[in-house]
């Protein structure tokens, strides 16, 4: 089985295309220690976005204090990982937020932040294109307000756009405009690219994935197959000037191996992982659940804390690293390229890990998702919306100083 | 196809001077690997492979070294089997993970 990377899993978005031959397979027996990784700070959030991968919304009042952050920090400094991915929730509502971007940098660890532009003002805008380490992903899952705010939110396209404006007005150079491909703005890729080179901005597009709150609306707003071969088509086209995170490897198929640039292939618990807000440590960012939870940072699951002791010990993480079955998908002629798929995308909408993707180009998913299947829930739930699918407009959060006590007895988070 | 990549891979080849200082950029990391290290310039965001331990022993004492050329003699690899060296270090200083030392 593999998995969906991260989003900026393995950096392959950045990978040199040196020759270097099958460092696949190298990567496929996993590292000493990752890549990057990504590490989401908080599960608060302002925005309810439908798709929202890690459910969040309410902050845990579990969540890492400021210094078991820094000691994830430094343990990331001694195992050189490059860079870390810092999303949420919504990561800057945390009160150290800043303090622990500066931390990183100070220590060699590189930081790229998702944001959906909240806290991105004037003032923040003019520290950021100060520093030279920090990389600003703002999310925007539409090119115009209507197609953004049905998914986002009302009043987030503003949001996010205000942010690339400020940014854009205090000189920082090339944000990333962070885009999950839907059924209802893969039309709008020229669109967003215009908007992108509008603000001196790069493109980011990524898969949508039934993880989180992705699972009640995956069936609605995944891409048809027909504009999965728009997008593919597109992205080849596009190649080395937009982003992806790897993160359509699924699509391989559709055409010549390597015509997708990067280096396709899922890195889960191998070269990529994610730490939640509560120091969990899953193999993936769209894994959040159960089945993929590897170990946790603070408590000792028999191979000692940290979380080095995690990435390198742990029995989900070895199991990943072994070779993989290709089940039902190992006849097929294109199993060399897509490798099955994505394990979270498989994984949560009820299909066998050992088959095709739910969106396998060859039309195998199709037929898997007509049939009877059971989703499993997330085990992990922070939505403030009790209707997971109308997302509510922003909402004030206040800076916390200290954790709540518990779930909702501080509003609105 | 095949013909313009060695275009583009010997005009690489051509940036690369072996009797020059030649450096790691200070904000590329080096990390080892069982298969030889991976790189990362924390400037460009650049990943980079070292795909084997004699290159890596190359880049990390270039330092030590007037020029390329001498840092090659000094890691064992004799004249006959340079090339594919000043190969990959052409490459690497074409990505700005290796860079010229500014003579003082």
């Amino acid at each position: 089985m593999t998995t969906a990377m991260t989003a900026e899993a393995i950096a392959a978005e950045r990978i040199s295309t040196s020759p270097v031959p099958r460092l696949v397979d190298q990567f496929e027996h996993g590292l000493d220690a990752p890549i990057c990784l990504t590490w989401e700070l908080t599960y608060a959030c302002n925005l309810s976005c439908v798709h929202c991968l890690s459910s969040s919304g309410k902050r845990d009042p579990r969540e890492l204090t400021t210094q078991q952050c820094k000691d994830i920090i430094d343990e990331l400094e001694r195992m050189q990982v490059f860079y870390v991915n810092i999303g949420g929730g919504e990561p800057t509502v945390r009160p150290d937020f800043w303090e622990l971007v500066d931390y990183a940098t100070a220590h060699h660890v590189g930081v790229k932040f998702s944001t959906n532009g909240v806290r991105i003002n004037g003032e923040v805008a003019a520290r950021l294109a100060a520093s030279d380490y920090v990389d600003v992903q703002i999310s925007l899952d539409g090119a115009t307000a209507e197609v953004n705010d049905a998914v986002r939110g009302p009043g987030s396209f503003a949001m996010a756009t205000r942010a690339l404006e400020n940014l854009k007005d205090a000189g920082f150079s090339d944000a990333k405009i962070s885009v999950v491909a839907t059924r209802h703005n893969v039309d709008q890729l020229d669109d967003f690219k215009a908007l992108a080179d509008g603000y001196g901005a790069t493109l980011r597009i990524t898969r949508l994935r039934p993880s989180g709150r992705g699972a009640d609306v995956w069936d609605e707003l995944h891409p048809t197959p027909a504009q999965q071969v728009v997008l593919y088509d597109w992205l080849v086209v596009n190649g080395e000037r937009v982003l992806t995170g790897d993160s359509f490897f699924h699509l391989s198929g559709l055409g010549e191996p390597g015509a997708l640039a990067g280096l396709n292939l899922c890195g889960a618990g191998r070269v990529v992982c994610l730490i939640d807000p509560v120091g969990d440590v899953y193999a993936c960012p769209f894994a959040i659940h159960d089945t993929f939870l590897a170990g946790n940072v603070l408590s000792d699951s028999n191979f000692g804390t940290g979380f080095q002791n995690v990435w390198q010990n742990s029995a989900l993480f070895r199991e990943l690293r072994e070779p993989q079955s290709a089940g039902a998908c190992g006849s097929c002629g294109h199993y060399d390229s897509c490798r099955g798929g994505c394990m979270a995308a498989k994984f949560f909408t009820g299909l066998p890990l050992d088959g095709p993707d739910p969106e396998c180009v060859q039309g195998y998913g199709e037929p898997a998702l007509a049939r009877e299947r059971d989703k499993p829930k997330s085990s992990v739930d922070h939505s403030r919306t009790p209707n997971r699918k109308t997302p509510s407009g922003p909402i004030p959060l206040p800076l916390l100083s200290a954790p709540p006590k518990k779930f909702c007895n501080e509003s609105p988070v | 196809m095949a013909e313009s990549q060695r275009d583009a891979e010997s005009q690489r080849d051509q940036i690369f001077d072996p009797d020059l200082r030649w450096r790691l950029h200070p904000q590329v990391a080096v990390r080892p690997e069982p298969f030889g290290a991976l790189l990362y310039h924390f400037g460009t965001r650049k990943l980079s492979f070292l795909k084997n331990r004699t290159i890596v022993e190359l880049v990390n004492s270039l330092a030590d070294y007037p020029d390329a050329r001498s840092a090659c003699r000094a890691a064992g690899i004799d004249e006959s089997s340079q090339a594919p060296y000043f190969h990959a270090m052409g490459v690497l200083a074409k990505s700005t993970m290796l860079v010229l030392e500014e003579t003082p």
